[in-house]
This record gives C-alpha cells, structure tokens and sequence, in this order.
C-alpha cells in the first residue's frame, strides 16, 4: 500500500473511464469534446506510465493488490497489477504511440457523424485499457481478461464501417482465428493450476514450482502458450486475419500493428521466459514457425499492389523476426525489436493513412506515383520509416535486427541465411511501396490529382514524432562492439531475463564476426533498395496479369482457400449432415414415432378422451392442487 | 412472525400459487398483467430477504418448515432452503419480473389464464428447488411443467400442437421413469417416527433417501430411472430435440421459463437427488455421462452453425452451453463443480437477455429467420449494443459473468480428463463463430424491406435489458458473492 507504484491502477482506469464517458454519452458530445477526452485520457495515462518508468529505473518494483477476483479454498486469483522493467517498458510504448494514434485520429476521422466518431473514440480508449490490461496483470488470468479484450476491440475496429459485409467478415475472422489461440492459452493455464494450483507469475515461474514440473508439463505448457501467440501475435498457422483486419479505418491498423494487439504474443512469452528456455523442443518449433513465416509474408509483401497490405504483411514478416528471438533465446532482441519496430510501423501506417486521405480513399499504389511534390512531409518521414524497416544504420529498425541476426547466426547458420534473405526482401518491398507511392509521374485520375493535398497538423505533426523516435529508438541498444556499456535496455531489462541468462548461457560472437554479419545485412538491404528504386521509380500501368511465381504470390500462396477448403466447408458439411441427416431424419423421427405408437396405443385404451393431452394433464394439475390443500388441513 | 408462521420457502410457493389462482378469475387484461407483475415483484423481494437470511446456522427456522402432511405413508411437506436452493429460487425470483416487464407489450388472448399459468409455473419451481422429500419434489416437478403444456398449446405457434405433443412424450416419459424410481428407492427407505408417535415403515424424506442403502446393483438400474427424467430436462444429447421445436414455437415468455430456468430443473435433480441417492451409480456412470454432455456440447454448436431460425439458434446454443455444465457436474469436483453453480445462475440471466432482443426484434420486424434481417444496427443502436453485451457475455468473454462459471468448469474437467477440456473447449470457438454470425447477420450489413423501418428499444424495454447487463458486469468483474453463496454446496457434493 505504501509503495508509491500503488497508484498503477490509474494506468487502465483513465482509458476505461474515457471509454464510458464517449461511449455512453455519444449522442451528447460534439466532436472537439470527443476527440479531447479520448486523447486526455491517454496522455494522462501516459503522464502516469512516464513516472511509473522513472520509479521502476530507480530500481522500485511492485505488485498492487486491489481484491480477489476468484477466491476459493483451492485457487485464489487476485485483481493485481504488477509494475515492473517489461510491463513498465510496455506501458510507455502503448500509451506513448496510442496517444499519437489518438491525435491522428481527430483529424482523420472528422468526417464522421458525432455518434460514430465518438463510438470509434470509445473503441479506442477500450482497446489501449485492455491491451494496458494485459500487460500489467500480475497473473495470466488479468493477462488473459486483457488478452481476449483486445481481440474483443479488433473485432468492433475491424468492423467499425459495419455497414459493409466484406468488412464485417474480417472482424469476425479476426475475432475467431484469435479464439483458437486463446483456446491454448487457456489450456496452458488449466495446466497450471493442476500442476502448481496457482496463476501468478510469481509463483508459477519460481523455481519452487517449475521443479514440481515435468519435462512434459513444461513443454505441453509452453507448446500451448504458443499456440495462444500465434493466434494474437499473427504466426502461421493463424496469421490469415491480420492482412485482413485492413478493414478497419487506418489509425486502427497502426494502433493494432504497433502499440496493441499482434505485441501481445511476444510480451506473453518474454513474462514467461524462464519455462520456455528451459523447453527447448518448443523452443526450436518456435524459431521455426517464426522464421517460415517471416519469409512466407514478405515473399507475400513482394507482389500486393493495395498499400496497406503491403504493411500488413510487412508486420507478419517483422513479427516473425521477434520469434525467431524469443525461439533462439534473445527475448531481450525480441522486445527491443516490438519497441522499435512499434516507432517505425506506426509510423508507417500512419504515412499511409495521410496518402490514402488525399488520395481519397484509394489503396491501390498503381493508382499513386509522383507523391513527394504534393506532401512534403508525409513524404520525408515515410521515407524515414522505410530507412529504419530496412534495417540501415543508425536507423532503429537497423539495431533491434541486427541483434536478432546476430542471435540466429549463433544457434544455426541456416537461420541466419534465411534471416538476411528476409532483410533483403523486406528492403526490396518497402522501397517498391515508396517508389510506387511518392516517385515517378501521378497515375491517378485529374479529379483525384486536383484534391491532392499535405495532411493537417493533427496528422503531420504525429508523423514528425514517430520519425523521430524511428531514427533515434534504436540507440538505447547499441551493441558492445560498437559503443562500450551501449546496451542500456539489455541492462534495464537483465531482472526479467535473469533466470533465463543463469540456464541458457549464451555464446557471444567476436568481435569480427559480429561486424562481419553487420556488414552482410547492411549489405544486402542496400542492394536491394537500390534495385527496388530503379524498377519502380519509373513505375507504369500494365494491365498484363501476374504468371507464375508472382501469380501464386499475389494470391498470398492460396492460404486463404486451402483454409476454406480444408477447414471451413468441410465443417459446414458436416454441420449441415448434423442437422438435416442425424438431427431430424434420425432422433426426431425415432421420437415422432414413438410418440405416434404411444398415442396410438392410448387411444385404444381411451385413456386419453378423444387423444386430448390437454384433459388428462388438466386433471392432474387440479388433483394435485387439491391433494396439496386437503392434506394441508388435515 | 418470520420463523414462527411463515418461512421463505413458503412464502416463495405461497406467493405466486395464490396470485396465480386469483389471475384466473380475473377479467380485464391490465389487471391481471399488474397482479402479475406485482406477485413476481413480491415474490422477488421475499427471495432478496431469504438471501440475507440465508446463513442456515444464524437462521435456521428462517429457511426450513415442516409440516405434516401424508403421514401414512412417510410423506412430509417439508421445504427447506439450502444454498443451492437460495442460488436457483433468487434465479426465479429474478427471472419472472423481467420475463413479464419485458414482454409487457405482447397481448395475450385470455391473458388471464395465460398469467395464471406463469405463476403456477413459478409456484411450481419455487417448489422443486426447496422440497426436502421425495414425493413434494415429484409434485412440484409436475406443478411446474404442467402449466407449460397448457402454455405451449394454447398460445404457441403455428405447430404448437406437434411441437407440444413431442415436449409431452419426452416429459412425460422421463417424469414416469423418475416416479417408479423414486417409489423404488422408498420401498428400501428406513422407516421414521413422527412426534406425536405414530411410526411408518417407510418414508419420502429427504434424509431417509439419503441413507437407504442400495446394492450397486440396484443402483445401476436406478441411476438410469433418474438420469432419463433430469436428462430430458437439461436436455443432453440425445434427449435433446424437443427442445428447439418447444423453444421455437412457445410465446417468448414461456421460452424464457424453459430456457432460463426450467433447465436447471434437470440440473438441479441430479444435485439433489441423483448423486447423493445413488452414489455408487453416478461415480460408476459419470464418465458416460459426461462423455454424453461433450458430444452434445459440439453437435450442438455445429447444428447453431447453420441454422437461419434465431430461436432454433439460441436454442442449440443453450444445448451446447448445458451441456457444459452436465459435464462439469457430472465430473465432482471442486472447481467444475463450483464453475457449475456459478453458471446455473449465470447462464439463466444470459439467455433470458437473449430471449427479450428475439422477441423485440421479432415483434419490430415480424420474422425470425436470420438472412431476412440486416442493417438493424444504422436503425437501432441501443438494442445493438445491449444485445452485443450480452452475446458476449454468452460466449463468455472475461469481465462478463459468463467467464468465471465456464473457466472454472473447464479448468475442472482438465483435472478428471484432459481431451474433456480440449474437446469441450472446441465449443468456445464455434460458439464464437455462430454467435458472431447471429450478430452480423441481424445488424450489420445494409438494411432491407423488412428492417428499414426498425425503430429503437422503449423505455420498458431498456430498462430490462439494463437489468441483465448490470447483472452481466457486476457478476462478471466481482463473482465473489456467487461463489460465497454456493460453497458450502459444492463442500456438501464433494463429501
């Protein structure tokens, strides 16, 4: 009580009373009005989150507790809120980027009615409580209220525009892909509780409990840990809904891509470090699935001509970096790159929110070209964000990658190959997309040429910020080799991996190698933006169809449809067999005639005057009742 | 006066039995409708006294009353509250004023009777869920039934007749199946002296039902004399099919009885009588039924998937979700068990809000079936959200009172069987997938013939889906009296 970190509640509580207050009086609030308490809260938030980080870098951590959410003889699940290095980190870059994406918002929005603009406001405030949620519980119930809640908001964002069935369908997709994994997650938690009879971090991951554990509980309960990842943090088998939660308004994918949401997987397993380093079957099935799907969406990323697919499938591939992390045992990579990659993705869709507001709603980059003349600004810190992505030095995105490289080359070269051919496409893409949007003549029609226009301040002026924090968020992870005592987030973040570090010791590459693999990426991302600028700059039209490689491509491998195939008719069908077949044909008709031979039977008899139910059950009410009053008063 | 004259469990019955007996002589249409709601509204505030009350050891005389009735045969009319009791009677208490405010705008023909039966109904459940003897439980079982056949018959669909009549067989059936069992279990039940010396060889009580030693074999037999009956009523599969026809074609007052609290009859039978009486047999069968449950969860929530009719929808859902609690009921333990009570009262708040938006939604646009509706959302955003509220908390999403009930039952199969857990937790995914497309399909989309002259939710109509949400958040963030109340009955279960 007396910790000054007990006041962490106000961090959820703000965005839910911003939440109320827009959603319940959204008639009521004018816009301006709306737009401010939705930004306020947040900022407060953050203001709280900022101070809450200054106590934790002084060394004050704290676990809050508020009341008991489940209480009984056998499991106790407190409504506690835990403060520390990897929740406090967190809380900046939710609330921090979640209030630009607040800002943005105001403007990119105003064409709405004063009741859906504060309906999408509400939402908003709802998604950044419970993704604060979920990153402050101190067990994995609190994590998973928040978990199952920002699905909860990706479904009601995805869909915002509900009026569109299209739209509708990938916030449903989003909402039930997610509920498989979370089927994992639980699953993993009922395992605890058989096993150690607790959900609390600080009793599961201690010593005293892992070693109450197998070597099969620990795999089976990381295995399914994952299993929950993939769904939220968009890891093949689950990641279809991502690209597709495009629906949504703009700002929502920034806020889904980089602050909330597909960071929460990652975070999940770096709180439960200590057991996945010691699973090392889960482990290596990790770096796997994390780097076939790195390399399976941005071979994706390659061919997509709607701009925010583009960056959608950019996110799956980057995500798929952070796995290969946490699989080869660089959580401290792994949150470093969620913290960069959050500035520069941000950034990014946001850039691509303020192109397709001037472009009037168009996606398509075919339709785009010659940009740069009309936005300045979107421009110059798109541009940014593409430098930073493609992991050039000093550029954030170039230091957080380069760690994971680093970590990869050190468990298994191959991954390593595959690493650097991923930061080789990834380079290529994003240029493609640049070149495409802003280089070259206007491809678009006069009418949409005559509207260009560089976004208002509310737009641009978020854009400078995330710019910024894209170039100079990458320097608090300064490798050894090149500055000595750099690393100040491995260093901040060293109580939280401690256990891990004391099992898996790790191999340091030496100093000339570790150049040596800086060199090769660098390398290779810079080969590749210059080819990429040199195909598309001078980009035209062709109505000619993909063949090919390209064609399968396009269609993003016929995952979608091997899906539908395999998954979803199959379980219509058998639905329908169900129903038509064994529901009516068999269970019905055995009842219908069993009852068709009782009342046939009972008419014989008479029983039932004239087959009326209605008078013998009559009879029986009115018997009943009199029993009831003459035994009374006997 | 309380204790010495009159007792709760009495007054629950007493209640409503007498309004219900005076609605019948009643002529005007709004009188009866406010002597209605005036009796549930009674018979609530009596059953908020009872929960304060409720501590037996403070109170005692407060909740018990025993009175004699058929002496000659061992029969008492004995009512007692127990936790459980408390739990399901404040369920009903609850459920009829809401049940009765809501559909306040649908006209009965002869509302009269229409009133009358509804409170006979009540009068009987009150009294199922607070006998302590075998016989007044079997009574009330049928007291409570009864009225429903009439209900159904008289004021239900096009093919209320049919659909009535398969109700009656299932019903019935299992009722008479019950009978020759309990009758069985009292021709081995020890005998009792009564107070004023007279002595019977046998007797109905509770207590003697509780002690009758049986052989297995015996048991065996019985188990599925008693299993037939509770299991028709919960439904499980495949017991099950009368129920979306009955759902379907009663007035939307009646389905919400059914579905609300009815099926915690079947539940609550096997909590009272079932396991304690033929101990022997439920341990040996348990894992038949529960495997009977599972089945039921995903066949269910496969036919929810497809079906175009909301009401046959909401009632596969309410299946599946039974069949949950069946499952975790069946699997006596402490967690599943306590998950179970939670859900008992929880699932019969949700699905009784279901039920009000069907029957606004019916009533607004005149059709059930799914793909003739859409849009509704541009057209009446008050009912969205209520509505979305509580299809969220019927696939039990955290924060709503769904969650706690089902994440205990499963964290408690996960202990008797693990692929329990695992399959039954597939539910929780295809009920996400048909409850979403329920939603999609009513609201969003563009709006059509049929719903482009929706209007929003009246006053009435808010105020008692308010109710149930409230319900639905305060429950969902602080289970804690849900779990105070009914702790002591899963202790009582487990020993």
């Amino acid at each position: 009580m007396n910790n000054v970190l007990h006041i962490v509640w106000l961090v959820p509580f703000l965005p839910l009373v911003g939440f109320l207050i827009t959603g319940l009086l959204r008639n009521h609030l004018s816009k301006a009005l709306t737009g401010i308490i939705a930004s306020g809260v947040i900022a407060a938030a953050f203001g709280v989150s900022f101070y809450l980080f200054t106590e934790v870098l002084k060394g004050n951590t704290y676990v809050a507790h508020y009341f008991n959410f489940i209480q009984t003889d056998y499991l106790t699940i407190g409504f506690d809120l835990k403060v520390d290095q990897l929740s406090s980190l967190f809380l900046l870059i939710i609330t921090g980027i979640g209030f630009l994406i607040h800002v943005y918002s105001t403007s990119y929005m105003h064409e709405e009615s004063s009741a859906h603009f504060a309906r999408y406001f509400s939402y908003l405030n709802l998604f950044v409580f419970s993704m604060l949620l979920l990153v402050l519980g101190s067990n994995y119930i609190i994590m998973f209220i928040g978990w199952e809640g920002v699905g909860l908001c990706s479904y009601l964002l995805i869909g915002y525009w509900f009026k569109n069935i299209e739209y509708t369908n990938a916030a449903k997709k989003a909402f039930i892909m997610n509920r498989i994994g979370d089927l994992g997650f639980l699953l993993a938690v009922f395992w605890f509780i058989a096993k150690v009879g607790s959900v609390d971090y600080d009793v599961v991951l201690s010593a005293a409990s892992i070693s109450k554990l197998t070597a099969t509980d620990i795999t089976g309960i990381t295995m399914l840990l994952f299993i929950g990842a993939t769904g939220k943090s968009a890891q093949i088998p689950l990641y279809t809904w991502l690209p597709d939660a495009m629906a949504g308004p703009t700002p929502v994918s920034a806020l889904i891509h980089a602050a909330t949401m597909v960071t929460a997987g990652i975070y999940m397993i770096a709180r439960s470090n200590v057991l996945f380093t010691m699973a090392h079957t889960t482990q290596n099935v990790i770096a796997i699935v994390g780097i076939a799907t790195m390399v399976v969406a941005a071979t994706i990323a390659l061919k997509q001509n709607d701009i925010k697919k583009v960056l959608a499938y950019s996110t799956v591939s980057q995500l798929g970096y952070m796995f290969v992390a946490l699989g080869t045992g660089a959580y401290t990579a792994a949150v470093f790159h969620v913290m960069t990659h959050a500035f520069f993705k941000a950034l990014l869709f946001l850039g691509a929110g303020s192109v397709i507001h001037a472009m009037g709603g168009e996606q398509d980059m075919r339709n785009m070209g010659g940009l740069k003349k009309y936005m300045p600004f979107t421009k110059i810190t798109f541009l940014v964000g593409c430098i930073a992505i493609a992991g050039i030095p000093p550029f954030s995105g170039f230091f957080s990658k380069d760690e994971i490289l680093a970590s990869a080359f050190e468990h298994n070269k191959i991954l390593w190959v595959i690493g650097v051919l991923g930061a080789m496409m990834t380079a290529f893409y994003m240029f493609r997309l640049y070149a495409m949007t802003f280089m070259g003549n206007f491809r678009g029609t006069e009418h949409q040429q005559q509207h260009l226009h560089e976004s208002p301040a509310a737009i641009t002026i978020p854009l400078i910020i995330l710019a910024f924090l894209s170039i100079i968020g990458g320097w608090v992870g300064i490798p050894e080799v090149m500055v000595h005592g750099g690393h100040r987030l491995e260093h901040f973040l060293e109580p939280i991996f401690r256990a891990s570090n004391a099992i898996d010791l790790k191999h340091i590459p030496d100093h000339t190698t570790e150049w040596m693999l800086m060199g090769v990426s660098v390398a290779v991302s810079i080969m590749a933006i210059l080819f990429a600028i040199s195909k598309f700059s001078k980009y035209n039209k062709s109505d000619a169809p993909e063949t090919g490689i390209g064609r399968i491509l396009q269609h993003k491998w016929y995952v979608d449809e091997i899906y539908n195939a395999v998954i979803t008719k199959p379980l219509a069908r058998l639905s329908a067999f169900f129903d038509a077949i064994i529901e009516r044909r068999g269970i019905d008709a055995i009842v219908n005639g069993t009852g068709k031979a009782v009342n046939y039977g009972s008419r014989q008899l008479r029983w039932l005057q004239s087959g009326q139910v209605g008078a013998y059950v009559l009879l029986m009410v009115l018997g009943i009742i009199i029993l009831f009053i003459i035994q009374m008063f006997l | 006066m309380l204790g010495t004259y009159f007792t709760f469990p009495e007054l629950l019955i007493w209640i409503p039995l007498f309004t219900g007996i005076i609605c019948f002589f009643l002529k005007n249409q709004k009188t009866v409708r406010s002597v209605a709601i005036i009796s549930s509204i009674a018979t609530l505030a009596v059953s908020c006294c009872a929960l304060y009350f409720s501590d037996a050891v403070k109170y005692p005389s407060y909740n018990q009353v025993n009175y004699i009735w058929m002496k000659q045969i061992g029969s008492t009319l004995h009512l007692g509250l127990d936790k459980t009791g408390h739990l399901l009677t404040f369920l009903t208490a609850l459920s009829f004023p809401v049940i009765f405010i809501t559909t306040i705008k649908n006209n009965y023909k002869n509302a009269a009777a229409f009133y009358g039966l509804m409170l006979l109904s009540q009068a009987g459940l009150m009294g199922v869920f607070s006998a302590m003897d075998a016989l007044l439980f079997y009574f009330c079982w049928e007291l409570a039934l009864v009225p429903v056949y009439f209900l159904c018959s008289k004021w239900g669909g096009e093919k209320r007749i049919q659909t009535t009549f398969k109700f009656f067989v299932y019903t019935f059936l299992g009722s008479l199946l019950m009978l020759i069992g309990i009758m069985y279990v009292y021709m081995h039940s020890p005998g009792r002296a009564f107070e004023d010396g007279t002595t019977v060889a046998h007797s109905f009580s509770m207590q003697a039902f509780y002690t009758t030693a049986l052989s297995l074999k015996d048991q065996s037999w019985l188990f599925w004399l008693f299993f037939a009956a509770f299991a028709v009523k919960m439904p499980i599969f495949p017991l099950h099919t009368w129920q979306p026809d009955t759902y379907d074609q009663s007035p939307t007052a009646v389905t919400m009885v059914l579905s609300g609290i009815m099926v915690k009859m079947g539940l609550f039978g096997v909590i009272r009588w079932l396991l304690p009486v033929l101990p022997g047999a439920s341990h040996k069968f348990a894992n038949i039924a529960i495997v009977l449950s599972i089945v039921g969860i995903i066949y269910a929530s496969c036919i929810a998937m497809v079906q175009d009719n909301i009401k046959k929808l909401i009632a596969y859902s309410s299946i599946a979700h039974i069949g949950l609690m069946s499952a975790s009921l069946f699997s006596v333990n402490e967690m599943s068990l306590q998950g179970m009570m939670i859900q008992m009262f929880n699932h019969g708040i949700n699905i009784i809000g279901l039920w009000v938006v069907v029957d606004i939604l019916e009533r607004k646009t005149g059709v059930k079936q799914l793909s003739q509706l859409g849009g509704i959302a541009a057209k009446a955003p008050a009912l969205t959200w209520m509505l979305v509220i509580i299809a969220l908390a019927n696939i039990a999403l955290p924060l709503t009172n769904g969650f706690v009930g089902e994440f205990m039952m499963f964290a408690g199969l996960y202990q008797v069987n693990i692929w329990y857990a695992v399959i039954s937790g597939l539910g929780i995914i295809l009920a996400a997938v048909y409850t979403l497309n329920m939603i999609q399909k009513i609201f969003y989309g563009p709006v059509n013939s049929i719903t482009e002259n929706v209007t929003d939710i009246s006053f009435n109509e808010k105020l008692g889906l308010m109710v149930i949400i409230i319900f639905i958040f305060v429950l969902g963030v602080y289970p804690q009296p849900l779990i105070e109340l009914t702790k002591n009955a899963v202790e009582g279960l487990l020993h």
